[in-house]
């Protein structure tokens, strides 16, 4: 493929555009500290006590595990990022996509320094969402355990439901049954439910007088029955290396058992080469640093989102479709490092016109088997009467049915606002793209705060009586509410995304993120529900 | 002309000598042990008799045995090389009255020259210069005084019966000769209850010149100038040059008539070295320099001379042995421009220069003037023989660009898994006292640890050794939302080791990297836990793997183990069981004796680990 090279209007001195850049950098630079904060996993004193015993820190174990100079992807940084008094950073758990032995994997590592490891709901949601992403790419897993298994307190959210612990367990056996390797290393406890993490994996490592496997620890075991048992005499390396067979291969210590990983990695049949047109990567021709410049302070004012699709793909290089109709859905073909993807791009509101391109525009991408990734920055499908009549809700309804049926992987970066059905027609987190990110300035709400404030107030029974005052008084807390639950840090730490990610990354990140998705066969042919005519 | 030779030797003296008697159309047979069945000079000669298993007095000493082999192969005649049975008179003897040819000199030369005093006796007679001294009856302060003021100061005045650097006095003057000898006579008696002393030279800076002679059946003896072999590390040559720098051409003349008259005073014939020890200290003067001894043989540092002069030095040895008289008159040698040698040996600096024994996986010397050897890439260095592993000879207009060729050849070389000394020889090379010809014996002793290479490479090496087994591109060590991780964990011959990864590397995949810098190589591997095999990690507990009888037990509680080692042996099932160690450790426990039922699961012996220093 080839197509004409985007040009840029930025003038890089201009106030504004300083302005948006030094607001936008600030956003970036609180978002780099709160990563670096919730990478430091538990406390001081729990981390020195981890070291003290022996082990590597889990960032290290993943750091280890990984090739030299691999790029790491990970996968929801700031999980309960505010939550649960700020106690569970990350999640307790370190997850994302790297290079072992050459080999795309999917690293699911417990941090035993965040309250020793325990699966906390969003622990739960976390675990179950790589998994979901291996899955759904056909990437290996690879368990670091180390965990004391469910936290108790929380059990109601952790344990019965279809989505809880249990889930784990089940999707090992469904991938394992694809033929999506399961290796897990037991590198610290892994007890009760957790035990079965080692035992439902294709190939095990433990390290010996550390990591240990049991249904119920010594303490239950004394209460149930009486025999006095030592930890390591009841599930230790020894006993499940020697007589249980639960573990395959027992290690000297964590480096040991990591080397091993990586050796079980090199025996994985590599994975499949993907028939894509691929070529030699080039970078854009716009610095992608320039998007702090591009993408203004404030989320209501308008753009040309040809500005960040000149600094996200190869060369600049941009073969758009129908650029004279449905104006406000940007849509066209171009790559991204090396590998091709269709872009669908938000310019505005969506119309009836930009929603029948938009599902015209994946049909071409799904007959070619090219990737779609989704720039999402919309409020919403044009209201009012015109619109209604000449059928918006149906040709609306024709891009989600592509959207929601599209045979080919999809990525969705949320780039600015993500309101209301615009959300669906651009593959929100409901239509599963196998990735989702978003931007430090983006906002995710069913509204914006203004309209909902107005929709309750315009529906309050008592609203013909108040003063403007009272209206504003009623308004101000919905105003902020939606503020609040639309920001970004709300969102990630719920994992409605994948993560936040700094805008200037976008391209490396979708790189991995494409890369990752070449790992699993693209249908040949598409398959679409109805289209409403 | 002799038409066949067998080379009683092996190693690069051997290939050597096979090359030059092929060049002349001489049919060569060599011998080898069973160490050297896939030996290069094996299969560089025409014919090889196999001697004998590997150690050399089973082999290569065993001079019947050889000369067996001449008769089997029908050779003509026999080059002993050097070392081994090249100045064994009784073996010259025996090759000739074998009716074959002995390529050397008369067994009487070499008889002449093997009793070292005896030797200094007859060169003296020769009128040449020895090292001076006394060693008489006449212990008189008088007559000691008079020999002292005879030698020269300084003089070593030591006890007779001393040792132990006791009774050892250095007189630098003559005033204080009288007092000193007193001294020593005092601790001598009291040392020793002998209070006789001899004087010796003190030679105050010692440099080791030699010069090589050659002389025929029909009376000609010529000398093909010297070469300078000071650089030494205990007593082992390690670079050696020709010509002497500093040597002046009144002062060569000097030494090298010395020497042949050396050779004329025990008829020699053939190639042979006239050793001598000079003092430095003022420069070469020819009243400063002593006979030390005689090698009746081809000196490994030969090819110097032949750099230097143009000759093939074995092609002189073959025509003087049959019959030929020398190729060349005195009037018609001369010296053109500088050559230096270097011996390559594969030992490890770092470990005290201990041999390093295995397998050349990867022998790279790179261009080179010259290389004499006796390996290639894939052969095996034993223990059984000298490590010494190439030679690598530069010719150059004058000294300096000798010896930086030598040094750029050395630091090109691409050895390993083997250490060698090159780095060492290119920090020798490169030292101010041997770049500016202040040589003397003792220089490697006195700058011990300052010519020991780098014990790991650069960072720059490293870093690009690292670029290409971790492929990074524009994307390499990418973390979300924080800066690239611009290092990894690699293991370096072994160890683990953090190398700063570039972002603009070579992408080449690989499973593991040569880093070679400055003669020294080293493997660098994608991160593994160092040293430990994967999943073979084991408490030590061996456990009988099923019920059985104890048939023997191999070792004791408290018994030092080796990985591999067996421990017992288990009858099973009618078969055997091997139990062995698996780490090297101590047998903590050891259960059962021999001819004891175990059970299944029993345990038999506990290892414990050895504590990795």
């Amino acid at each position: 493929m080839s197509g004409p090279v985007l040009d840029t209007k930025l003038s890089t001195g201009a106030e504004d555009v300083r302005a948006n850049a030094a607001h936008n950098r600030a956003l970036v630079e609180e978002l780099r500290e709160k990563v670096a904060t919730a990478a430091m996993g538990g406390a001081a004193k729990a981390r020195d006590k981890h070291v003290a015993r022996g082990k590597l820190l889990p960032r290290e174990r993943v750091e280890r595990l990984l090739d030299a100079g691999s790029p790491f992807l990970e996968i929801g940084q700031l999980t309960a990022n505010g939550m649960h008094h700020g106690e569970v950073p990350g999640a307790g758990i370190i997850t994302g996509i790297g290079r072992v032995e050459g080999r795309q994997v999917m690293i699911v590592c417990n941090d035993a320094t965040v309250k020793g490891g325990t699966y906390y709901p969003l622990t739960v949601k976390k675990h179950l969402r790589a998994q979901e992403i291996a899955l759904e790419n056909r990437l290996p897993c690879v368990y670091l355990v180390d965990s004391g298994g469910a936290n108790l307190p929380n059990q109601a959210d952790v344990f019965p439901d279809r989505e809880h612990f249990g889930r784990i367990f089940y999707n090992q056996a469904q991938m394992s049954a694809l033929g999506i390797p399961q290796i897990a290393c037991v590198m610290g406890s892994c007890t009760a439910g957790g035990a079965y993490m080692p035992a439902m994996s294709d190939e095990t490592v433990i390290v010996r007088n550390q990591g240990t496997i049991f249904l119920a620890g010594p303490p239950l075991v004394q209460a149930a029955t009486g025999e006095v048992i030592s930890a390591e005499d009841l599930g230790g390396g020894d006993l499940h290396g020697r007589k249980s067979g639960v573990v395959d291969h027992v290690a000297e210590n964590d480096e040991h058992a990591l080397s091993i990983v990586r050796d079980i990695v090199s025996t994985l049949q590599p994975a499949p080469t993907i028939d894509l047109n691929l070529r030699d990567p080039v970078p854009p021709r716009f610095d992608p640093h320039d998007l702090y410049g591009v993408v203004p302070q404030d989320v209501r004012a308008p753009y040309d989102v040809r500005e960040v699709i000149a600094r996200i793909v190869d060369g600049s290089e941009f073969h758009e479709f129908k650029a004279l109709y449905g104006t406000t859905l940007v849509c066209g073909f171009a790559h991204i490092w090396g590998m091709p993807v269709a872009i669908l791009a938000n310019n505005g509101v969506l119309f009836s016109e930009s929603a029948v391109k938009g599902a015209h525009f994946i049909e071409l991408a799904c007959q070619r088997r090219i990737p779609l990734l989704f720039l999402q920055n919309i409020s919403g499908f044009m209201v009012g009467g015109k619109y209604e009549a000449e059928g918006i809700a149906k040709h609306g309804a024709k891009l989600v049915t592509a959207v929601a049926t599209a045979s080919v992987p999809k990525i969705t970066v949320l780039i600015g606002g993500s309101f209301g059905a615009g959300n669906y027609g651009m593959c929100g987190r409901a239509y599963s793209p196998r990735f989702l990110f978003t931007w430090p300035n983006s906002r995710i709400s069913v509204m914006g705060g203004e309209q909902a404030a107005s929709v309750l107030a315009t529906v309050h029974r008592d609203a013909e009586k108040w003063s403007a005052e009272e209206a504003e008084a009623f308004k101000a807390p919905i105003r902020r509410k939606y503020e609040d639950e639309g920001n970004p840090y709300y969102a990630t730490a719920r994992l409605w995304d994948d993560g936040v990610i700094d805008p200037a990354q976008t391209r490396d990140v979708l790189g991995l993120a494409f890369a990752a998705t070449l790992n699993a066969p693209v249908s040949e042919r598409p398959s679409f529900g109805l289209f409403r005519m | 002309m002799i038409q066949s030779l067998l080379i009683a030797n092996r190693g690069e003296i051997a290939c050597r000598i096979i090359s030059t008697a092929r060049r002349l159309g001489i049919r060569t047979i060599a011998v080898y042990s069973d160490a050297d069945a896939h030996a290069l000079h094996v299969r560089s000669a025409d014919e090889a008799v196999h001697i004998g298993p590997s150690p050399v007095r089973k082999s290569y000493l065993l001079g019947d045995r050889i000369i067996e082999a001449a008769r089997q192969t029908g050779a003509e005649a026999i080059h002993p090389g050097y070392g081994f049975l090249s100045e064994n008179a009784a073996f010259a003897q025996a090759v000739i009255d074998a009716g074959l040819v002995w390529v050397g000199p008369n067994p009487g030369s070499i008889t002449a020259m093997g009793l070292k005093d005896a030797a200094k006796k007859l060169m003296q007679d020769a009128g040449v210069p020895t090292t001076p001294g006394y060693l008489g009856e006449d212990q008189s302060p008088e007559r000691l005084r008079a020999e002292a003021d005879a030698i020269g100061y300084p003089v070593l005045i030591k006890a007779v019966a001393g040792g132990g650097g006791k009774g050892m006095r250095k007189v630098d003057n003559a005033s204080d000769f009288a007092d000193a000898l007193l001294s020593c006579q005092r601790e001598a008696a009291s040392s020793f209850g002998n209070d006789q002393v001899l004087l010796e030279k003190w030679v105050t800076n010692p440099r080791h010149i030699e010069v090589q002679v050659f002389g025929d059946r029909h009376g000609n003896v010529v000398h093909l100038f010297e070469r300078d072999c000071s650089l030494q590390r205990r007593h082992q040559k390690v670079i050696e040059e020709a010509p002497a720098p500093g040597m002046d051409a009144d002062t060569r003349e000097a030494i090298c008539q010395a020497a042949v008259r050396a050779a004329k005073a025990v008829d020699y014939v053939g190639a042979g070295t006239i050793e001598f020890i000079a003092d430095g200290s003022e420069g070469l003067r020819a009243d400063r320099i002593w006979f030390m001894e005689m090698n009746t043989r081809l000196q490994v540092e030969h090819p110097v001379t032949e750099e230097i002069t143009g000759q093939d030095l074995v092609e002189w040895q073959l025509r003087v042995a049959s019959g030929e008289p020398l190729p060349k008159a005195q009037h018609e040698l001369s010296i053109n421009g500088w050559a230096m040698e270097a011996r390559l040996y594969a030992e490890d600096p770092a470990k005290g220069f201990l041999p390093s024994i295995g397998r050349l996986e990867r022998f790279d010397i790179g261009p080179a003037y010259r290389v004499d050897t006796g390996v290639e890439q894939g052969s095996e260095i034993s223990s059984f023989y000298d490590p010494m592993i190439a030679k690598l000879i530069v010719w150059g207009p004058d000294r300096d660009a000798a010896r930086l060729s030598l040094a750029a050849t050395l630091e090109r070389t691409v050895i390993w898994p083997l250490k060698t000394n090159a780095g060492f020889l290119v920090k020798a090379l490169h030292h101010s006292d041997f770049a500016q010809a202040r040589l003397d014996t003792g220089l490697i002793g006195r700058e011990g640890d300052a010519l020991l290479p780098a014990a790991l490479p650069s960072a720059a090496a490293l870093e690009a050794a690292a670029a290409r087994l971790a492929a990074p591109g524009p994307m390499a060590g990418f973390r979300l939302n924080a800066e690239p991780r611009q290092d990894g964990w690699f293991l370096l011959d072994g160890a683990p080791v953090k190398v700063a990864l570039s972002a603009s590397g070579e992408c080449k995949a690989g499973r593991s990297v040569i880093v070679a810098e400055n003669g020294q190589s080293w493997l660098l591997t994608p991160w593994r836990a160092g040293g430990q095999g994967g999943g073979e990690a084991s408490d030590g507990a061996i456990l009988s793997p099923m019920p059985g009888r104890i048939i023997s037990v191999a070792v004791t509680a408290g018994d030092k183990v080796t990985k591999g080692q067996k421990l017992l042996t288990l009858e099973a099932m009618k078969m055997e069981h091997s139990l062995v160690a698996p780490f090297d450790g101590t047998v903590a426990e050891l259960n059962g004796a021999e001819g004891g039922q175990v059970s299944e699961g029993a345990l038999l012996v506990r290892i414990e680990k050895a504590v990795e220093n």
